[in-house]
């Protein structure tokens, strides 16, 4: 019985698992859209590794640098902070890099984002071992005012930009 | 039929009847803002901000270069949020909340006018708040404080902002609360950043509905 419960959530994972080693699933990875001007958005999405690791770096040909953020809410002051040791991924954890929480932000665009585009993302993965490997990741772009899966701090009426998926 | 007294019990009585006199020259001040105020806003989900001295009013340039000042949005509930067109998460979020209360309040779409006010200057240009603010909703309106001006109007508004470098880069902490006025053009309000816009479009509903507009 827990064999097979092992064995349903491993072919789980492995069905969410886009382009992901063994180790590491990303489920759901967006982009929010740009106008034409702006020169950075964040990228959000779900991983999970199966052993203790750490994403180190992220990289991506549409950006001229990528950073890993977490942003924070103390006394009604947004404050957003690069991670300088890379974000945790402890076994078996699902990490959502969700709007209010971390995310990836792509800094100097070299074009703007448009829905329904596609964004390349590679994440490089070290685990306990010290071992490195990139994860490549296709992002798609969804509107300037979508939130991050079903919930959010959004109304329950159906807004223009509200995204479900 | 005998119900229970409510009052505590004589000796608890008058041990708070000592706390309250001792305390009640010290409090004195305080109860009465904290009454007008309560009677002033009775049901909104927003922080209530009625009768603070900050927040009175602005001079800044709209992306067609006007100046434009609180005054041209009388008989209008206004909403203002602080932010810079960068940001990642907080800002769409808020300007987004903002679109769906427009799409919530119908015909009186009109009566909410939005105004986003960069504390990012040096990167958001004229242009780019336009298409920024714009792309939310064609309504909404982007002001842009020259950098010299912007202490000044964080100041008045109570708001903070601070630029912090990353990497490879810089960031802007700033305040998340949007705030609202009145049709009289009094601010009333603090929306915090966490609040659903249902409960937003209520407020502003309120708002609109108070009898002396």
């Amino acid at each position: 019985m827990k064999h097979l419960s092992r064995l349903a959530l491993a072919s789980a994972l492995a069905l969410v698992a886009l382009q992901a080693s063994a180790e590491v699933s990303i489920k759901d990875p967006w982009v929010r859209a740009t106008v034409t001007d702006q020169k950075a958005t964040g990228a959000f999405m779900q991983l999970q590794s199966s052993s203790d690791a750490r994403v180190v770096e992220a990289r991506s040909p549409v950006a001229g640098a990528v950073e890993i953020h977490e942003m924070t809410m103390v006394d009604n002051v947004m404050k957003m902070r690069a991670l300088p040791d890379g974000l945790d991924l402890p076994a078996g954890k699902s990490v959502e890099l969700k709007p209010g929480s971390y995310h990836v932000m792509l800094i100097d665009l070299k074009q703007g984002l448009k829905v329904g585009d596609t964004v390349p993302l590679s994440l490089v993965v070290e685990g306990k071992d010290k071992k490195r490997e990139t994860i490549e990741v296709k992002a798609e772009v969804r509107p300037l005012g979508a939130a991050s899966g079903p919930k959010g701090p959004m109304m329950h009426g159906d807004g223009e930009h509200k995204h479900h998926h | 039929m005998r119900t229970k007294p409510r009052h505590p019990p004589a000796g608890r009585r008058r041990l708070l009847a000592i706390g309250t006199a001792a305390g009640l020259a010290a409090a004195v001040p305080a109860l009465l803002i904290g009454c007008e105020r309560k009677a002033a806003a009775p049901s909104f989900h927003g922080i209530n901000l009625t009768g603070v001295g900050y927040g009175r009013d602005f001079h800044l340039r709209d992306p067609d270069g006007k100046v434009r000042a609180l005054a041209d949005f009388r008989d209008k509930v206004v909403l203002i949020f602080f932010g810079f067109t960068q940001c990642p998460d907080v800002c769409p979020t808020a300007l987004t909340r903002a679109q769906q209360v427009r799409q919530a309040l119908g015909k009186d779409a009109s009566r909410l006018q939005v105004i986003f006010v960069t504390v990012d200057p040096e990167r958001d240009t004229a242009q780019l708040l336009r298409q920024y603010t714009t792309a939310f909703d064609p309504d909404f309106l982007g002001l842009r404080p020259e950098p010299a001006e912007l202490p000044s109007v964080a100041e008045e508004f109570r708001v903070t902002y601070r630029k912090v470098p990353t990497g490879s880069s810089y960031t802007m902490d700033h305040t998340a609360l949007s705030y609202l006025y009145d049709p009289k053009g009094r601010l009333r309000l603090a929306i915090r950043h966490d609040m659903p816009a249902d409960q937003l479009a209520e407020d502003v509903l309120g708002l609109l509905g108070e009898p002396s507009n």
